[in-house]
């Protein structure tokens, strides 16, 4: 084959042409966004007599959506593989009554060090807690709603029995800082924690081999195992994570309230779930983002704030993002119909 | 006056002529055998004829009438009944139920179990034969839900059953229970259409016999006016066409790179033993069903082998998942592209790397500039043909998507090439493209085992061929000995 070399130059140059283009539509499409996006405060800021865009609120928007997105960025990587993970909200109640009996119990007076210490009791709680759901699903095939379903109950349950159905409130405050204190005085250290968290995971999830094989798994699980890729351990950690993802989650919200409370969490299984399917993830599997499950998830907080803004009663608002969770999902439906091929 | 003509039926797949003006007849109460080689048209037809494809071409009349069937169920009300080797049934459904499906008695808005029952049992004892009525499909045997599906037909008014396959699955006496019930409703009217691989087993139940053969229906004969050999004869007429390379000769003194020993797996691999020298193309004939996928599915972990050995390049390797025979040097090219080889989802470079992406990566991550280089490398080289490698496979033509599998293996480091089914559902200029880069890794010293239903290039393009049936090595032959007769008795059982 002669001119191998010519196809390749030219193929490269075409590469190229295509990744250009490729940034020419992202550009054109963050432009249209960004547009969209400033009428829609605009309008916004007017209705709310300019309580919208101020950076009080603005903080307070991102501040309430930290645990949502938290969780909903382990839940991203289940659903990717085609899985579902239901026991967020519980685990994010378990951890945090677990965290708090810990750190009231464990006589450490450097308030740095507990802290560490009880983040990481909390994260081995959340992940042995994903790795449990995990070993149904992949050992015996069962369907991760049934198995997940399961911890729900369990480890609600278990909160309850733990923090004998009362709030656990903290003796130290060395939670304080992480709960309403501010880094550099400015941003809230839960804000901080999630922007890490987001980068971080979208990172894994787009340039390293883990989040090749997971999207591999989603799209063709049989393919991908005929391709020599490790399908129990990969599908595994994504339970594994999505639990650690719920630890921290329960992390901010018990530094928050300074106590842990055995109802926390619950409910936000399906608050996560909402936000990576708004944010363009597909429930078959194979398809999604990290970067897009936070956008879900600050799409809905703005819209909780707004109508909190606008005083409409919280039973009109249930309706409003039901009907917008709806939209978003036929709105992708369409886009990729229209844009098929 | 035929219950049934068929007349220049003309069926076009993308890339394909699958059925080239195809003629047929049945008469009342006639057993009319359909023959020909994997993709000869036989399924195509009957498809055609049950209403899930639609003729581009041709006609069709039922008692001299012209019909036009658009679907499965304008088959139905002409009475045509449709079984394939695959039956259709709901497994969790007792027999009335599956007998009854689609067509259950109501009272009001109720469904009338007595009827349906009393419908079900009436058929049953046309047929006489008794099924456990209450028992769930899936829990009665094979010949056990075939009986269903007769009776579904019956139901339903048949005049005409057509049966794929029918006693691929069966015991010998029931397959004396099967005939023997053909037989019946034969005598009733009911004509059957008959389609077997299994030609020993035609004389007994045929009354004629017709040859298709690349879509084109060759010849139609009483059974009894057509020998064993003539039928084997005009199923591969052709002659072995040239469109394949020429094969090198290999080495008076390669060496032996893939040696199985005893090979057994659950799937149905029974104490396979065989040896593939460097340079070497070992080809498995054999009927579909016979175990070939099986074997090198457990080659390459994709089954778990049961027992025996496999050595690569003279070194003992444990073979007990796809991974650990792709360390091995094992590649595995699978015969379903989309359920097997590739995520269709994804896009060229990504399907490329992925069994290799080790090779492509940087500390944690992805090196997408190596990844680039080696996809258009491929795409060159391989001829893909695509806008880039950022096109997602899914719109991908069938020979480039098989491109694109076969880049994902060529970019290792495997010697021991297992091809299924390379070149189906592929057009005639890619294949020739795939025979060519067989013969290509021939010379850089794999060993490779091809798996192929088309006789022809089975023949053509193996040094070696080894005959499996029911899960084991039937008969070797060397490419000089082999010949289409040959291949065929063994494959269907008549000889060896």
């Amino acid at each position: 084959m002669a001119d191998a070399g010519e196809v390749k130059a030219v193929l490269d140059a075409r590469a190229g042409d295509v990744r250009s283009q490729q940034q020419r539509n992202l550009a054109v499409r963050v432009a249209i966004a960004v547009v969209g996006f400033a009428v829609l405060v605009g309008i916004v800021n007017v209705l709310t007599h300019g309580d919208f865009l101020t950076v009080g609120n603005i903080t307070n928007v991102l501040r309430q959506i930290t645990f949502n997105s938290i969780a909903a960025v382990g839940q991203t990587f289940v659903i990717i593989t085609a899985g579902i993970d239901l026991s967020v909200g519980s685990l994010m109640g378990l951890t945090g009554v677990v965290m708090a009996l810990f750190a009231n119990a464990v006589p450490l007076d450097n308030g740095v060090l507990l802290v560490i210490a009880t983040i990481v009791v909390g994260i081995a709680v959340g992940c042995a807690a994903g790795f449990i759901n995990a070993v149904p699903v992949v050992r015996l095939g069962l369907p991760p709603f049934i198995t997940t379903l399961a911890m729900l109950q369990i480890a609600r349950g278990l909160a309850y029995i733990l923090a004998h159905g009362q709030p656990v409130p903290l003796n130290s405050n060395a939670f304080a800082g992480l709960g309403t204190g501010q880094f550099l005085d400015r941003v809230p250290w839960s804000i901080l924690v999630m922007v890490v968290i987001v980068a971080i995971f979208a990172i894994v999830l787009t340039r390293t081999r883990y989040g090749r094989y997971v999207f591999a798994i989603g799209g063709n699980e049989e393919a991908a195992r005929l391709a020599g890729i490790n399908v129990v351990r990969t599908k595994t950690l994504v339970y594994v994570i999505s639990g650690g993802c719920a630890a921290v989650a329960g992390m901010l919200l018990m530094a928050r309230f300074a106590s842990g409370s055995p109802q926390t969490g619950t409910g936000y299984e399906l608050q996560a779930i909402a936000a990576v399917v708004v944010g363009g993830t597909s429930l078959m599997g194979g398809r999604g983002s990290v970067i897009g499950t936070f956008f879900g998830a600050l799409l809905i907080g703005v819209l909780n704030n707004v109508m909190n803004l606008l005083n409409i009663e919280s039973y009109t608002q249930q309706i409003v993002l039901g009907v917008v969770i709806l939209l978003a999902v036929v709105l992708d439906e369409l886009r990729k119909r229209f844009f098929a091929r | 006056m035929p219950l049934l003509s068929m007349a220049g039926i003309v069926k076009t797949f993308p890339g394909v002529r699958a059925l080239d003006g195809v003629s047929f007849e049945v008469e009342r109460g006639e057993v009319h055998a359909l023959v020909g080689e994997n993709g000869a048209g036989k399924s195509t037809l009957m498809k055609i004829l049950a209403g899930a494809y639609s003729a581009d071409g041709g006609s069709i009349a039922i008692d001299d009438k012209p019909v036009v069937i658009d679907g499965p169920k304008a088959a139905e009300a002409l009475g045509i009944g449709m079984i394939y080797q695959e039956f259709n049934l709901v497994p969790d459904l007792g027999v009335i139920a599956n007998i009854m499906l689609g067509i259950e008695p109501v009272r009001g808005i109720f469904l009338d179990d007595r009827a349906a029952a009393h419908g079900a049992a009436t058929v049953l004892a046309e047929l006489g034969i008794v099924l456990p009525l209450g028992r769930p499909a899936r829990r009665l045997s094979v010949a056990q839900q075939q009986m269903i599906e007769i009776a579904k037909s019956l139901v339903r008014k048949a005049r005409l059953i057509v049966m794929d396959e029918p006693t691929a699955a069966l015991t010998d006496r029931e397959t004396d229970a099967l005939f023997a019930l053909i037989g019946k409703l034969k005598a009733q009217g009911v004509a059957f259409v008959y389609i077997s691989h299994r030609l020993e087993e035609l004389p007994r139940i045929a009354d004629r016999v017709t040859v298709i053969r690349d879509g084109r229906a060759i010849e139609t004969r009483p059974i009894a006016a057509m020998p064993q050999d003539d039928l084997i004869r005009l199923m591969v007429g052709r002659a072995l066409d040239a469109h394949f390379p020429q094969l090198p000769p290999v080495a008076a003194d390669a060496p032996v790179v893939l040696d199985v020993r005893d090979l057994c797996a659950a799937t149905h691999v029974n104490d396979v033993s065989f040896a593939v020298h460097a340079g070497e193309i070992v080809g498995l004939a054999g009927l579909v069903g016979a175990g070939r996928t099986e074997i090198v599915r457990a080659i390459a972990g994709a089954d778990v082998p049961t027992g025996g050995t496999i050595a690569i390049g003279g070194k003992t390797v444990v073979v007990r998942d796809p991974a650990s025979a792709i360390a091995a040097g094992i590649a595995l090219i699978t015969e379903d592209r989309k359920a097997q080889g590739l995520v269709l989802g994804m896009n060229v470079r990504e399907n490329t790397t992925l069994a290799h992406l080790n090779a492509y990566t940087q500390g944690p991550f992805i090196d997408h500039k190596a990844e680039d280089d080696v996809t258009s490398r491929e795409i060159a080289e391989l001829r893909i043909r695509t806008p880039s490698g950022e096109q997602i496979v899914k719109n991908l033509s069938g020979g480039n998507q098989q491109k694109v599998v076969l880049a994902k293996w060529l970019i290792g480091q495997a010697r021991v090439f297992l091809f299924d089914e390379p070149t189906r559902g592929v057009d005639v200029g890619a294949k020739a493209e795939i025979y060519v880069l067989m013969v290509e890794l021939l010379a850089r010293g794999a060993a490779i085992v091809m798996v192929s239903s088309e006789l022809p290039e089975v023949l053509g393009m193996s040094h070696r061929i080894l005959v499996v049936r029911d899960g084991a090595i039937r008969a070797e032959f060397t490419r000089e000995q082999a010949t289409p007769d040959k291949v065929i008795a063994v494959a269907a059982g008549v000889a060896a």
